[in-house]
């Protein structure tokens, strides 16, 4: 009668950690936005205070329940030897407890030290000169500025920020209306973005690949459609694509993208959108300079394609409710030929 | 127990209806997110005289204009007043290039219809035509926050305040001075001045 349930049980038991574990293992789904995968030292440093909580933790929990379950094995054995005996003298327990407080004690401490370490490395300064690009974060996207010591250097992007790998890249970020965070797991941690107020961090890629950030601070209806990408590549890449981007826009080449160039600046899109090159200049809302380069519309919403930038040009509060971009009806024509023109903007 | 206290049913509805009501209360205003895509802004629903040959037309209303009630969209209005630069020369309302929005003197009219076709229309000496550049419902937002500088919305839809220097009775701050009915102003209309 007993063996059944036990059984039952051990098994039930088995298959639960056996989920668990395969839950875990399911953990490491997006490489490309982890700090369990740190691409450089800051978040490397971040890393291993993680897993060294985590371990330690591990092992404080075995530790815990390993006590545990000796102390229930010893009165277990007690009680079929000789029934129910006069407690021990206090001492022995009197030491039991004051060890616990102590380990606890210890672990705390150590904790506290390298918790401050860690904090004191992530904020001092970059060890080498850095490349300093201004972070603007708006409702709902970034604003990116490579800050140049001449003027003529000074380009202006969003969504994206590209940085050279092995170079540390600060941040001076700033907001233009509401609190923001930028995070960016696997090469940095958070850092808000404050209104009224310039903050800093710093980062460095070691490895190049295209990592997601994300705003990490409340910002109202579309707080969680506010991400961006830093695409991490070789110096020399970086370096082309920097010198590519201080040009103004091309001049449309044929008759459609002119077409497209005009609904542009005649239309709506131009009251609130920048074009480097062209009498677009305003701040409002993201620089489309290089728009048909980037990958994603909509602050990593949508996957630059033809097809989603006429969807979000025509009817953005579907695809994002409460985006400042409001809706443009245009003609067919005029829409064909104007996506064809942001597509030419490279 | 019921019976030592035969109200606590009635009690306990009353308490349940009282919740219900305030729960309902809970509904200030309503965020509309898509409006219609924006065509042809409608125009010539505003007349700036009121001779008509034979008998009146009716006035076109815009369903929007119910803004004035809406702080959502008075919200909005404020944004889109600094982002289109009406700060420009209106400066927040106290005016610059532009008159102030502030004041109770209004040279083409401060009922919502009038300020729509002001932005949309343009005016002489200065204010620039926006039909067509910014979609419609925009426009009413903002002509909602006009009149909010004006002070001619309901109090309990106002915006917070804003952090730019404005004075009476932009600013929900600062108590306001009781409406008063808006007068026409006395000054010639703009496009009349020789």
């Amino acid at each position: 009668m007993r063996r059944g349930p036990t059984l039952r049980r051990r098994i039930a038991a088995g298959a639960a950690a056996l989920a668990v574990l395969a839950l875990l293992a399911a953990c490491r789904g997006a490489s490309d936005q982890s700090a369990l995968e740190a691409a450089g030292p800051q978040a490397g440093r971040v890393e291993r205070l993680w897993w060294f909580s985590f371990w330690t933790a591990t092992a404080v929990y075995v530790l815990t329940v390993a006590a545990l379950a000796w102390a229930a094995w010893r009165a277990r054995r007690r009680e079929r030897e000789g029934g129910a005996q006069p407690l021990e003298d206090d001492r022995g327990m009197t030491r039991g407890v004051v060890a616990g407080v102590a380990a606890t004690l210890a672990v705390l401490v150590v904790f506290f030290f390298y918790d401050l370490a860690v904090g004191s490395a992530l904020s001092g300064p970059p060890t080498r000169a850095p490349l300093t690009i201004e972070v603007t974060g708006h409702q709902w996207w970034w604003e990116v500025t490579y800050a140049d010591t001449s003027p003529h250097g000074r380009f202006t992007t969003a969504n994206e920020i590209h940085v050279p790998v092995g170079q540390p890249v600060l941040l001076r970020l700033a907001s233009r209306d509401v609190i923001h965070s930028i995070w960016v797991p696997n090469l940095a941690g958070k850092k808000d973005l404050t209104p009224g107020y310039t903050q800093t961090i710093w980062f460095q890629a070691d490895t190049p690949g295209v990592y997601r950030g994300q705003c990490a601070e409340f910002c109202g209806h579309q707080h969680a459609k506010m991400g961006l990408l830093v695409i991490a590549e070789p110096p020399a890449q970086f370096a082309a694509w920097a010198k590519h981007s201080q040009q103004p826009a091309p001049e449309p080449g044929d008759s459609v993208t002119r077409r497209g160039q005009e609904v542009f600046l005649t239309g709506s899109c131009a009251l609130c959108h920048a074009i480097e090159g062209t009498r677009a200049q305003s701040r409002a809302g993201p620089s489309l300079t290089g728009i048909g380069s980037r990958r994603t519309l909509g602050a990593g919403t949508l996957p630059n394609t033809r097809g989603n930038l006429a969807g979000w040009i025509v009817d953005p509060q579907r695809i994002k409710p409460g985006t400042h971009m409001p809706p443009n009806a245009l003609a067919p024509a005029d829409l064909d030929a104007l996506l064809t023109y942001l597509e030419s903007l490279k | 127990m019921t019976r030592q206290r035969p109200h606590a049913g009635i009690t306990l509805a009353l308490a349940a209806g009282a919740l219900a009501l305030t729960l309902a209360a809970c509904q200030r205003e309503e965020r509309r997110f898509r409006e219609a895509a924006p065509g042809a802004t409608p125009s010539g629903s505003v007349r700036l005289s009121v001779l008509q040959p034979g008998e009146r037309r009716p006035t076109a209303r815009h369903v929007a204009s119910g803004y004035d009630e809406n702080s959502y969209a008075l919200q909005e209005g404020q944004r889109l007043f600094n982002w289109y630069n009406c700060s420009g020369c209106h400066a927040n309302g106290g005016g610059g290039m532009g008159p102030p929005l502030i004041d109770d003197e209004w040279i083409y009219g401060s009922a919502p219809e009038n300020i729509y076709e002001t932005i949309v229309e343009g005016r002489p000496n200065g204010m620039p035509s926006w039909g067509g550049k910014i979609p419609s419902y925009q426009i009413w937002q903002i002509a909602a926050y006009v009149r909010y500088l004006g002070g001619l919305t309901p109090a309990i839809a106002n915006p917070s305040r804003s952090d730019h220097m404005m004075y009476q009775p932009g600013s929900t701050a600062l108590p306001r001075p009781v409406p008063t009915e808006p007068k026409q102003s006395f000054r010639p209309p703009a496009g009349e001045m020789p």
